[in-house]
């Protein structure tokens, strides 16, 4: 295949290009699913939209940061202390300030969110200041190079260690007692009180673990991208395309929105021009909704 | 004159002097209210506080060249046109005498109109979009060069390169970042490229989003294109991911030829490390021969002992010295009064390239020029032009996975 060009737009484009970029954009693709598990766990259950769904990432990415600088814990290492912390911050958000609007109308729940969001940006403003800050691990600019496939060794690390968290996530939901209870309160809020379940305690457990994929997905994303401030509105954005494509509420879903976007983003680099490539994710968005409105592994509400 | 007009040309006299008083006070030593307006937060927050370090050393070297004190007034456009609209107005009526700013050619071009409106001087530290200073305005001064000279400039000192290292590139490939600078650039390169007879075809444009977040796909496309040199406008975020890319996907071309900012920046020094060295920048510099230059060096490096010297800083401070020299020369913080003290400037001993600052009809300083700048060891070299060169350029890139 090596050497064979494929005629496009003009240009020659290699079939390697095509297979190296598609490569790459699956594994960011399972990162961005990452992130947008935290929103889709989240609204699937509390029915609550986290507007500061990015600016809790980006949390995640500083507090990341300040392990790699202060202990010079490498990021992938310091995940789960990250995630923790993230889970902390979620479950007493919900507990003491989310739950408090829970009954109000959705607009309020909405400003809710948005002024959490720009308070994290001011207090990251404040702490970190404006400038783009990256971790420099050792194997930052290594690739693996596999044929004429050169697939960047971050990446690689980054989409396994995305797989490896939304397995624990999927499994927790699946095969565990507090899991199946979550989703009970998801599926039916009253049915769940009815059979005793602590919905409070619950509900704030499933911010926690939402903000917890959040903190996961900025330890990783912190390999990839030089973190500020004002990072978090572009992921929030991103994680709702995903959602909506994948399915609000499904897990699977936003994995697989993550993975469509992810190849869909790069490929529409290669064959059209990279900056369209945000121009080719709301495409499908308004494609998605058009089709299949409740997204491809989501459910009819009724 | 009967009682009643003895009373009305009393009050009247009494309201003139009192009118009169400020600029008398000024005048006799009070300093000039200067709003310095510039991106302190939102995405322009880096280098807009990077602006402001040149704000920071330039008090004492005004005073030590004889100037007049300047009272600083911060302004934040905020990153945005209409923040940067309504903070201007808001400065002068804080008492703001003359305005600078703004980095970004859209907050300056807004900054523009209220300045003229309300008939205030502005000083432009730095923004490039031909436009502003075009439209006949009386009170907006300009030292910086327009994106034209910029593009200008740029091929000129390529060529001086070339010759120099005795090598051109026979392709590039142009990639530019897909905001007003960008497209501006990249607009423009199609008329000014012509003019010089570049040794090099561009083979293949490729503009990416401001905002992007990964660049993996970019270079990817732009290493398929065979080219042996990258031609680029880009911001700083830009730079360190295309960096970053070129370096995983194991391509190092000949050269990167940036005509914008990033890639000569501390950020991208530090962030990359052993990888910044070798992109050439052809943009607004400081020459390194001047005294003034020396001074500016040796002032950040006390204020800031890990920053080094750059076209942020030097054009801040300029700003601010225009701003005093024509306010010592008028003698009075009168806005016309100091708008003629403006026009008449001729600064030689000043620190950017060219022979100094003096303004056209225009409020245009068309003499300042631009400067090639190569990363070397984590410094920024001038390469270009020769009078100011401190070095001459490393030719081809050194091989990114042959760095040790």
């Amino acid at each position: 295949m090596q050497g064979r060009s494929l005629a496009f737009s003009g240009s020659h484009v290699s079939a390697q290009l095509y297979l190296n970029v598609a490569v790459s954009g699956l594994l960011t693709g399972l990162i961005y699913g990452l992130s947008a598990l935290g929103l889709s766990v989240i609204f699937g259950v509390i029915r609550i939209v986290n507007f500061a769904h990015g600016e809790m990432m980006v949390l995640g990415m500083f507090a990341t940061l300040v392990l790699f600088r202060a202990l010079g814990i490498d990021p992938l290492l310091s995940l789960p202390l990250v995630a923790a912390a993230l889970f902390a911050f979620g479950y007493v958000l919900q507990d003491l300030v989310v739950r408090r609007v829970a009954h109000l109308a959705d607009h309020m729940q909405f400003l809710l969110m948005a002024a959490v969001a720009v308070m994290l940006i001011s207090v990251c403003l404040m702490m970190f200041g404006p400038d783009a800050q990256g971790a420099q691990v050792s194997y930052g600019f290594d690739s693996f190079a596999i044929g004429p496939l050169l697939v960047d060794k971050v990446r690689v690390y980054a989409g396994v260690a995305a797989l490896i968290v939304s397995g624990l996530l999927f499994a927790f939901f699946h095969y565990t007692l507090t899991g199946k209870a979550i989703r009970a309160c998801g599926d039916n809020y009253t049915g769940a009180r009815v059979v005793g379940l602590n919905v409070r305690r619950l509900y704030a457990l499933t911010f926690g673990i939402g903000t917890a994929c959040l903190g996961a997905a900025g330890a990783i994303m912190l390999l990839l991208v030089d973190v500020h401030p004002y990072l978090g509105p572009s992921y929030t954005l991103l994680a709702f395309i995903i959602v909506i494509i994948g399915g609000m509420g499904s897990l699977p879903g936003a994995l697989l929105g993550g993975m469509l976007i992810g190849i869909s983003e790069a490929l529409a680099g290669v064959i059209l021009q990279p900056s369209l490539k945000s121009a080719f994710s709301f495409g499908l968005l308004i494609l998605v909704l058009l089709v299949r409105p409740q997204g491809l592994l989501g459910k009819v509400a009724r | 004159m009967d009682r009643r007009h003895l009373l009305t040309t009393g009050a009247a006299l009494g309201a003139a002097s009192t009118l009169a008083l400020p600029t008398r006070l000024l005048a006799a030593g009070a300093p000039l209210k200067v709003g310095v307006l510039l991106p302190r937060s939102g995405v322009q927050a880096g280098i807009g506080q990077d602006c402001q370090r040149g704000v920071d050393i330039a008090a004492p070297i005004l005073k030590s060249l004889g100037l007049p004190d300047l009272e600083i007034m911060n302004g934040d456009t905020e990153s945005k046109v209409e923040i940067a609209r309504s903070t201007a107005e808001k400065l002068i009526g804080a008492g703001a005498q003359l305005l600078i700013g703004a980095f970004d050619s859209g907050q300056t071009t807004a900054i523009a109109q209220v300045a003229e409106q309300k008939g205030v001087p502005l000083v432009i530290n730095i923004a490039a979009a031909p436009q502003i200073t075009e439209q006949g305005y009386k009170f907006v001064f300009r030292n910086f060069p327009t994106a034209g000279t910029i593009l200008s400039n740029a091929f000129e000192q390529q060529k001086a390169v070339f010759a120099q290292v005795g090598h051109a590139p026979k392709s590039v490939v142009f990639m530019h970042v897909n905001d007003t600078f960008g497209t501006a650039m990249a607009g423009g390169i199609g008329k000014v490229m012509p003019k010089f007879d570049m040794p090099y075809k561009i083979v293949e444009t490729i503009a990416y989003d401001p905002a992007a977040r990964d660049l993996s796909v970019e270079i990817a496309k732009a290493k398929a294109t065979g080219a042996e040199a990258l031609l680029c406008v880009s911001r700083l975020n830009d730079a360190i991911l295309l960096t970053r890319e070129m370096i995983k996907q194991r391509w190092t071309p000949q050269a990167v030829l940036s005509m914008g900012p990033g890639w000569y920046e501390d950020q991208y020094l530090k962030t990359l490390g052993k990888y910044s060295d070798g992109p050439l920048t052809f943009s607004p510099w400081y020459d390194p021969k001047k005294k003034l230059s020396q001074t500016l060096v040796a002032a950040l490096a006390k204020k800031h002992p890990n920053v080094n010297l750059n076209t942020n800083h030097v054009f801040t401070f300029e700003a601010l010295l225009i701003a005093a020299d024509a306010y010592k020369r008028a003698g009075s913080a009168d806005p016309k009064a100091l708008a003629e003290a403006i026009r008449k400037t001729n600064i030689t001993d000043n620190s950017s390239m060219g022979p100094g600052i003096m303004f056209n009809a225009k409020g245009q300083n068309d003499k300042v020029v631009d400067g090639t700048v190569q990363n070397v060891g984590g410094k920024q070299v001038v390469v270009q032009p020769e009078a100011s060169a401190t070095a001459k350029a490393i030719w081809p890139l050194p091989a990114y996975d042959k760095r040790g």
